[in-house]
């Protein structure tokens, strides 16, 4: 019973906070609001479901083609959607709001195409779903699969962050946008980059969702909702509060649907997310946010 | 300014002539069902823009309020007297907009603009969870003697005290401490409001006005369950109809209304499938190109315009709070 509650607390966590990590970047460091992020994510699962099931193709084989299309298309999105809104606002306070509403915009424009496209309902494929068995309880191989993928991805972006020369870049953007052009950082590029880069991350969780979830076109706000309160409660552009937010998370809402409800997972993730805004605006770390 | 509040007179003298007009004029039901519409919008775009126009913080909860006002009535409608649910679904409304407010708005505008975001998904939630498990039922009835003819007069009677509340709200030192804040929130601060308390009592203000629509509105529904309540598009629409205006002036929202509500009617009509398509991109077009609404670019345009642009306003320096 408890080791069941640890291990799907672990895949649920482990998933948001690579799905977190991505908007995390978006809002931190490209100072993007991103409403319609989950809608990105919905894209890349039909993408995958899509290869899957019409072409035969093997989900993980999905994965390498669609993380580099979403790193593109969001290049795109920020350069063509986002840029005007950059340099409207002087990357003053309207940012955020102007940002707000055209993401608000796009989340319609996307939902609506994804609807007409593939209709209302829930889909899904199968893939690995046999049981594992781990110290005495069953776990479906594609959930282990999902969780292993989420730590080696996000891993690789918490790592290259701290340790390459563009990820610390990346960092000081986040950390100082007025002062990043005074030490020769190019913002324009970093923003750019850190916001595709998001864009990639969302892409791979979505393809990873749909490899054991079943998703629909109208469920990219919920994953924006979850993405938000993992971003807010770890601080707005801090990978490592990302981690531990969205494994705090996972697990509160593998509890809330073991123990009292799975109809409540939401009402549970507000709460958290109250709790937070009472007790820690600036997030688990501390460091303020905008 | 005198030329502004003329205007504004002879503003409102017209809309209240052609709002009082319409139903002598013989239209037929559809006719009606479209007024009741345009009241309905403008009600609730001029009171989201009380609070979200001067404060610019983006509320996308509106559909709550008004999904908590219809649901008020789907439960209380056949106890208590008419003007008691109203009552009832005003205080609730002014309770949650309380509690959201107490949470959120103490701090920068985006955490209220995230909470208000997922807010509705989480009542509906909520409610559904409780209807199921607590009192074991997934939808209700409306039976109430309401004609549409009596929903119309109510909103515009509701129109007519949102606008007066707006009137009011303009010339008072809560207007100006609230435009202050909307300039720059911590030069306010600074000067000596309790900008939170100012924002808190606009936001409650502005919720209970959309609670009490929801609660007119509801007898035009026979059957009612959690998800036809608390619906994401109200909110969406009521934000393009005040921004598409321009939310910074009083009459502004009711501007976006008129052509909005209208094109809206014709295009889920026409195009339903493609109706959120359709919907999203013309809020894009909104967003990019008249940031201001159809009021504030008209007046930027004039060469006496006597309130600046919102996007001319100077940016903020440093890392604002």
């Amino acid at each position: 019973m408890f080791l069941d509650l640890l291990i799907s607390g672990l895949t649920l966590g482990g998933l948001y906070a690579l799905v977190a990590m991505g908007l995390t970047l978006q809002c931190g460091v490209a100072r993007i609001m991103n409403l319609s992020y989950g809608e990105f994510l919905i894209a890349s699962a039909f993408l995958a479901y899509l290869l899957t099931s019409k072409l035969q193709i093997n989900p993980v084989a999905a994965l390498l083609l669609i993380v580099p299309l979403g790193f593109v298309v969001s290049w795109l999105v920020y350069r063509v959607l986002m840029l005007p809104l950059v340099r409207r606002s002087k990357a003053g306070a309207s940012l955020d709001v102007d940002s707000i509403l055209a993401t608000f915009g796009l989340l319609f424009v996307l939902q609506g195409m994804m609807l007409v496209s593939f209709g209302g309902n829930y889909v899904s494929y199968s893939f690995l779903s046999f049981p594992v068995h781990i110290a005495g309880t069953q776990v479906a191989a594609n959930r282990l699969l999902v969780f292993v993928f989420a730590v080696v991805l996000g891993g690789t972006t918490y790592l290259l962050m701290k340790n390459t020369r563009t990820g610390t870049a990346v960092r000081a953007v986040a950390a100082a946008p007025n002062f990043a052009p005074l030490v020769g950082i190019n913002v324009l590029m970093i923003s750019t980059l850190a916001f595709a880069l998001g864009g990639a991350m969302v892409s791979a969780s979505g393809v990873l969702i749909s490899m054991f979830l079943p998703f629909s076109a109208t469920m990219g706000v919920l994953f924006t909702m979850k993405a938000l309160v993992i971003v807010i409660m770890g601080g707005v552009g801090n990978l490592k509060g990302c981690l531990v937010a969205g494994l705090l998370l996972g697990f509160t809402e593998a509890t809330v649907a073991r123990l009292v409800d799975p109809g409540l997972t939401i009402a549970a993730n507000y709460a958290l997310f109250l709790l937070v805004l009472l007790f820690l605006p600036n997030g688990l770390y501390g460091k303020a946010a905008r | 300014m005198k030329r502004n509040e003329l205007a504004g007179g002879i503003f409102v003298t017209l809309l209240f002539a052609v709002i009082l007009a319409t139903p002598f004029a013989g239209g037929s039901s559809y006719h009606l069902s479209i007024g009741i519409s345009l009241l309905q919008y403008a009600v609730m775009a001029t009171a989201w823009a009380l609070f979200s126009g001067p404060t610019r913080y983006v509320s996308l909860a509106t559909g709550s309020f008004f999904g908590i006002g219809a649901y008020t009535v789907a439960v209380l409608g056949d106890f208590l007297p008419w003007p008691a649910v109203l009552c009832v679904a005003l205080l609730i409304g002014l309770a949650l907009a309380l509690l959201v407010g107490l949470a959120t708005l103490r701090l920068s505008g985006v955490y209220f603009v995230i909470f208000s975001f997922g807010l509705s998904e989480m009542i509906r939630q909520l409610v559904s969870w409780y209807e199921v498990n607590i009192t074991k039922t997934s939808a209700r009835y409306i039976f109430l003697d309401i004609t549409q003819q009596q929903i119309y007069w109510q909103l515009a009677a509701l129109l007519a005290l949102v606008l007066a509340v707006g009137w009011w709200i303009g010339r008072s030192r809560l207007g100006t401490a609230l435009r202050l804040i909307g300039e720059d929130e911590v030069v306010a601060a600074h000067v000596g409001i309790d900008t939170t308390r100012v924002k808190l009592a606009l936001f409650a203000i502005s919720s209970a006005f959309m609670s009490v629509t929801g609660a007119i509105m509801a007898p035009r529904w026979t059957y009612i369950d959690p998800s036809i309540a608390f619906n994401a598009n109200i909110s969406f629409q009521v934000l393009i109809m005040a921004l598409f205006g321009g939310a910074s002036r009083l009459f502004g929202p009711i501007a976006g209304v008129i052509p909005l509500v209208l094109m809206i009617e014709y295009l889920s009509t026409n195009f339903p499938n493609h109706f959120s398509i359709l919907i999203g991109a013309i809020f894009m077009i909104i967003v990019y190109f008249i940031p201001d609404g159809i009021l504030g670019t008209i007046s930027a345009r004039r060469p006496r315009a006597s309130q600046p642009p919102l996007a001319a306003k100077a940016p903020r320096t440093g890392a604002a709070s």
